[in-house]
């Protein structure tokens, strides 16, 4: 059975596209682009190649792109390089709904003595701006907000932040991990300093992720060594992904603004009829301002991991915000940071999807769900005086 | 993913016993919504053998729980409530082939929910939960749940109570005084507490104090990010520092109960333990 996966905020497939351009490097040409041999040498030049495609889909320099090993390093290195550069200054600005590797990272700079202001959301999952601009004072060193939230697909109003910040001289740096490829990003325009980005979550394979530091931002490194990529991350680069991911930024470039059109359709069905099918059931976040590809939904009275073992049976991927899939006891911060009562919170399923997905494959989700549903509530002691799921 | 066994997973899918009894004689109902997983539990008993003869549940909960629900129905059917009250939390797990070490709550909930049943039926008041004694705030966890399942299932850490009791689990508050709670459990156990000195001296004092602190407190707290330091001792007085994650902690004066209480246990009956200013 080839699974129905809707779970593209969690990881990608690998484009088949991507995966042609790589195999070459993965197999006779494994040469190291330092040495001074052709053999080796000659791959500096693919490399370079493959920095343009991801510039281009940022609409920004090749210089200013550097490829780190994953977002969750380009996130640390751009938190980290911000202090560094600015060593007087002792306060750090994020939300409370980032994805762990800028959220943790900043509880980690907390216990080191930083002070570190979480901005809060509301219901919607929307930022509160005043609170933001308020929060910014001289011992400030950097601001890191996420450019769209990873469970609920909330975006967050990034030109409005990063002007503001460039206009009070604030480093900011935004986790694009799920805006990239999903929405056209344009560093001419928005005038953030740093952007990371990961490689796996637009279909190139996982182990790469690009940070990009805008023209004149200082820059300290964090991964020290050798003198690749100019001295700002060592490491033998990784050939063959980092070529993966200069054609997955290509295809996206090429297809972004008809993928999120097609996306958004299906995205739209699939909510629309869950709603409609499945009482007791709602969306978590603002959907006026919701990345095209995810859903998040609700399902009261009953336990989301138990309705992503019973949709496992069909073959269905997803996942959920609550306790029992976090990995701890606590479920989702982000949906408890938008105040959704545990009861919702519990029952949360994100549906996230790609270019890959089908109608058909919505349509069985739309077909499956509401038994599921149903079942699983007949389990429940609760909510049982209005039980009153329709039958197929 | 949680690597469920087979028998899990078939008892998810397909459950047994689902529903509930109209005319019940006996109801158990644990956990919360807010906590995530509830259980109710209904049994009816043959009056004249005494036997429990049919069983069924409502669960709210993730795959084990619901699986562990089953697994109890199942276990207590043709029991008399004596025999039932034998079925332990580790039962249940074993009926289902084992359980995920995070998720052995789950048949920890199966048995409460046992228990609850059998003292509705038989008038028993279930103890209210006395504020003083609650020591996981998240997850509504008291002291005594804490130390019977320890108890049960032989646990020494902060890490198995929380995976048997949910306790800890959350803000992460109450984990020294599940530290403390353990220490006292397991230290009385063991004979091997050293025998208190009648008479010290004041070297002998402040000798010992500062190895119970060194080798005996400063550990745990240390596990949890926390550290303590020793400024001053004067007569009975000791006078310490909470550093680390203990400073500011909301549970620094329970910390510093806790490390009186370890002095006074180990040195002497009269010392009161400071907080430095």
């Amino acid at each position: 059975m080839n699974p129905i996966y809707l779970d593209n905020n969690a990881t990608t497939r690998v484009a088949p596209e991507v995966l042609d351009e790589m195999l070459p490097y993965l197999q006779d040409l494994y040469g190291n682009p330092s040495s001074m041999h052709t053999f080796g040498g000659q791959l500096y030049r693919k490399i370079e190649g493959a920095r343009e495609k991801v510039a281009n889909l940022l609409n920004a320099h090749p210089e200013e792109i550097i490829f780190t090993s994953c977002g969750t390093e380009s996130d640390n290195t751009a938190i980290m390089s911000a202090i560094e550069s600015l060593p007087r200054r002792k306060h750090v600005i994020t939300t409370r709904v980032e994805h762990p590797a800028v959220l943790n990272f900043c509880r980690h700079l907390a216990r080191k003595g930083y002070r570190v202001t979480f901005v809060p959301v509301n219901n919607l999952g929307q930022l509160d701006m005043d609170f933001l601009f308020k929060s910014v004072d001289d011992d400030t060193a950097v601001v890191s907000i996420m450019y769209a939230n990873n469970e609920t697909g909330v975006i967050f109003p990034i030109a409005e932040i990063a002007q503001k910040l460039k206009e009070r001289g604030v480093l900011f740096h935004t986790d694009a991990v799920q805006a990239g490829g999903k929405l056209p990003l344009d560093l001419k325009e928005l005038p953030v300093d740093m952007l990371s980005l990961s490689g796996h979550k637009l279909h190139a394979p996982k182990g790469i992720g690009v940070l990009y530091v805008r023209r004149g931002t200082r820059f300290s490194p964090y991964v020290i060594g050798g003198h690749q990529e100019r001295g700002r991350r060592a490491g033998t680069e990784n050939v063959a992904s980092i070529i993966g991911l200069g054609k997955a930024c290509e295809l996206a470039a090429k297809f972004l603004h008809e993928e999120a059109t097609a996306l958004k359709v299906l995205c739209d069905r699939l909510e629309s009829a869950l709603l409609k099918c499945c009482p007791d059931a709602r969306i978590n976040g603002d959907i006026e301002n919701r990345l095209p590809n995810t859903t998040n939904m609700s399902f009261e009275y009953i336990e989301g991991e138990a309705i992503l073992l019973r949709l496992n049976e069909f073959g269905i991927c997803a996942s959920s915000g609550s306790a029992c899939t976090s990995g701890s006891l606590e479920p989702s911060h982000v949906l408890r940071a938008m105040g959704i009562p545990y009861t919702a919170v519990h029952g949360s399923i994100r549906f996230s999807l790609s270019r890959y997905n089908t109608q058909q494959e919505i349509d069985k989700v739309i077909e499956v769900m509401p038994g599921v549903i149903r079942e699983l509530r007949e389990y429940s002691p609760f909510g049982r005086e209005k039980i009153v799921c329709p039958p197929q | 993913m949680w690597e469920y066994t087979d028998k899990v997973k078939e008892t998810f899918l397909k459950p047994k016993n689902v529903g509930e009894i109209p005319d019940a004689d006996a109801v158990g109902e644990v956990g919360s919504i807010i906590c995530g997983d509830a259980l109710k539990l209904f049994l009816k008993l043959d009056k004249e053998s005494g036997k429990i003869i049919d069983a069924k549940f409502q669960t709210f909960g993730c795959a084990s729980a619901i699986a562990s629900s089953s697994a109890l129905t199942e276990l207590v059917k043709g029991k008399t409530l004596d025999e039932a009250l034998k079925i332990s939390n580790q039962d249940i797990a074993n009926f289902l082939g084992g359980l995920p070490e995070q998720k052995m709550h789950c048949s920890v909930m199966g048995r409460e929910a046992l228990e609850a049943a059998i003292a509705n039926y038989r008038g028993e008041k279930i103890p209210e939960k006395e504020e003083g004694k609650l020591v996981c705030k998240c997850f509504d966890v008291s002291e005594e749940k804490i130390r019977k399942v320890a108890v049960e299932n032989h646990l020494t850490t902060v890490d198995e109570i929380t995976n048997f009791t949910k306790a800890g689990g959350g803000c992460g508050e109450c984990i020294p005084q599940i530290e403390l709670i353990l220490r006292d459990l397991w230290s009385l156990k063991p004979p091997e507490k050293p025998p208190k000195p009648k008479k010290l001296t004041n070297l002998h004092k402040i000798a010992l104090i500062q190895e119970i602190i060194e080798n005996e407190i400063r550990p745990g707290l240390q596990a949890d990010n926390g550290d303590v330091e020793l400024i001053d001792i004067e007569g009975s007085k000791v006078t310490i520092a909470l550093r680390g994650m203990c400073t500011g902690c909301m549970m620094s004066d329970i910390t510093i109960k806790g490390i009186q209480a370890k002095l006074r246990e180990m040195v002497s009956e009269d010392i009161v333990v400071e907080a430095y200013q």
